[in-house]
């Protein structure tokens, strides 16, 4: 290829592309005007380029830490009622409420 | 002047009926109406009830009945859920949410007598490290206006610091009970993970958060987290083992405590103004008779990578909860199902709990669970095995709570890294759910630097004591800001 021109500096790769910070939006239930996608993307690829430290950790044959404390197992209830039925009250946060139901836009057509 | 005094000094007044609760709660009051336009401390003021509740106080007092801390006047984070009291968690989503139940840590103080005078600011969702994501406005560092108070417990910190109100309730899931004290020169405790209920607290990262205290000293936060700590078998989490008499033994010599120089801690990034103040306090520790040795965890530096996958993944699924269904912001003329979850999201959300909301969806995606999800659980093991092994050779661990001392508004806001390395000294102990205290050690160009104690698990005691000793020894969590003073 021969051209008179001076290339452009090469941009740093982003990790994430425009496309799959579309994708990951939509999958979060977040609608993101247009002019945010180029501070999301450029900010997401920072943060999935920082985490991507954790690769040269070496983890051979450690296990996955989901809870703090050792040893602590999920504790279990008996299965009795122990709860009153308060969904007026509970159901004075809610946006659209009738005959004790919460409304949502229509699902099926 | 009622508010230099400590919560220890002010219950024990109340008890011998020497100031009524009524007159405490309108002198903090009145403070804090005569600071919000400079603070912006507190989301809502509750004062109707609160001198309600100070009037039956009184009225328990008089009759020689009352609580621990009856009268005493506190400040509730606006994470936790108040009944009949609007509970935003600094967010536009919530901003009209009053919550039908008391979060368990407030239910708890107020039986033990404690008066809330109001929802304390906050980071949106408790995500930023500087109160500057707030919907409700950025709280300010009560030292300079110009500088934030550190977060996520900013309205905590500087309430404190200000003596707006003598001790607040707060949250670390990161640090944002520890930074924000360090920032604002005060104590603050992040107890083991289970020992304080989070039933009501609003969920960011569910195996991190852990509810804990802000205060004047070490004694104060062990009066109210006597109170705070305990079973609850509404959060399935919660640890069933007795809680120490806290403030009881704070007096006890420190002689032969062996402390542990957390060696990672001063190796990257420390200002060395702040790296003079930590030496001093720890020539104070050797001078109380306590041995110094250093430590090394070499896993440590993994902490903040690891949490920025753990706690973005936690946080993803924790506020799925907010669909403009049931509670929380709805958008206008929704179309469809899929636009109403979506635009009352993104009209609900601020910029960085989208973004954290987002890091951690694409951290659990189908692909990269196992390169980010799994991979972080097991280096989050490799970090708790570190202080494990650390505590076999050491009693406690110290170091710097924070790599620098309160900075500008808007400095770190531009790049969300710059803003999590904050968080670099503190995150640690959440990962392993570890009890970790900041103290006041000193000032570093004039600003409050922190001195951080970690312990093993459900040390508390421990913790409060070593702070408290050196409380014994120096004044420097009894320095107020001189506007405040």
């Amino acid at each position: 290829m021969i051209s008179g021109r001076i290339p452009a500096a090469p941009e740093l790769p982003m990790a994430l592309t425009r496309k799959q910070v579309e994708n990951i939006a939509h999958l979060a239930r977040l609608e993101l005007e247009a002019g945010e996608i180029p501070q999301f993307q450029q900010s997401l690829s920072r943060i999935v380029d920082f985490i991507g430290e954790l690769e040269r950790a070496d983890t051979a044959g450690v296990a996955p830490m989901a809870h703090p404390l050792p040893g602590l197992t999920q504790r279990l209830r008996p299965d009795e009622v122990t709860e009153r039925d308060e969904h007026e009250l509970y159901q004075r946060n809610a946006p659209q409420v009738a005959s004790g139901l919460y409304l949502v836009p229509k699902v099926i057509e | 002047m009622i508010h230099r005094q400590t919560l220890s000094q002010l219950a024990a007044a109340l008890r011998a009926r020497k100031v009524s609760s009524v007159e405490l709660v309108r002198a903090f009051l009145a403070r804090i109406e005569a600071s919000q336009p400079a603070l912006n401390a507190f989301v809502s003021i509750t004062a109707e009830q609160a001198l309600a509740q100070a009037e039956a106080a009184d009225r328990a007092l008089a009759a020689g009945r009352g609580g621990p801390l009856e009268g005493v006047p506190i400040g509730h984070k606006d994470l936790f859920c108040t009944a009949g009291v609007r509970t935003t968690c600094g967010s536009r989503m919530l901003e009209n949410f009053i919550s039908p139940y008391d979060a368990t840590v407030v239910a708890r103080l107020r039986s033990a007598g404690a008066v809330m005078l109001g929802k304390l600011n906050m980071d949106e969702f408790a995500m930023g490290s500087s109160n500057e994501t707030s919907y409700f406005g950025p709280v300010r560092n009560p030292w300079n206006a110009a500088l934030v108070p550190g977060g996520s417990s900013g309205g905590s910190a500087a309430a404190v610091a200000a003596r707006l109100v003598p001790a607040a309730t707060a949250t670390d899931t990161g640090g944002s009970i520890r930074q924000p004290a360090a920032f604002c020169g005060i104590t603050g405790i992040k107890p083991t993970y289970g020992r304080v209920s989070r039933y009501g607290m609003i969920a960011f990262a569910s195996s991190l958060d852990q509810g804990g205290v802000l205060a004047a000293s070490a004694e104060d936060a062990a009066r109210l987290l006597r109170e705070m700590a305990g079973f609850d078998p509404r959060d399935s989490t919660s640890v069933d083992t007795p809680v120490p008499d806290y403030p009881a033994g704070l007096d006890a010599p420190l002689a032969g405590v062996k402390i542990g120089l957390l060696k990672e801690f001063f190796d990257t990034g420390l200002e060395p103004e702040y790296e003079r103040c930590v030496r001093e306090a720890l020539a104070v520790y050797e001078r109380l008779g306590a041995t110094l040795r250093e430590v090394s965890l070499p896993n440590i530096p993994l902490s903040v990578p690891v949490y920025y996958v753990v706690a973005p993944a936690e946080c993803s699924s924790n506020l799925a909860r907010y669909d403009g269904v049931r509670f929380g912001h709805r958008c206008a003329e929704a179309r469809d199902l899929q636009d109403l979850y979506k635009r009352s999201r993104s009209e609900g959300f601020g910029v960085e709990v989208k973004r954290r909301i987002m890091t951690g969806t694409y951290v659990l995606s189908a692909g990269y669970y196992d390169a980010y999800y799994l991979k972080a659980q097991r280096v989050r093991r490799l970090i708790s095995a570190d202080f494990e092994r650390g505590f076999g050779e050491v009693d406690l661990l110290v170091g710097p709570t924070t790599p620098s001392v309160a900075f500008a508004l808007g400095a770190k806001t531009a790049d969300p890294i710059t803003m999590y390395l904050n968080d670099i000294y503190t995150i640690s102990a959440n990962l392993a759910g570890l009890p970790a205290m900041s103290i006041p050690c000193g000032f570093a160009g004039g600003l409050p630097a922190g001195l951080q104690i970690i312990g093993p698990h459900f040390a508390e005691q421990r913790l409060l004591h070593a702070a408290h000793r050196y409380q014994l020894e120096t004044d420097w969590h009894l320095r107020i800001p001189e506007q405040y003073a």
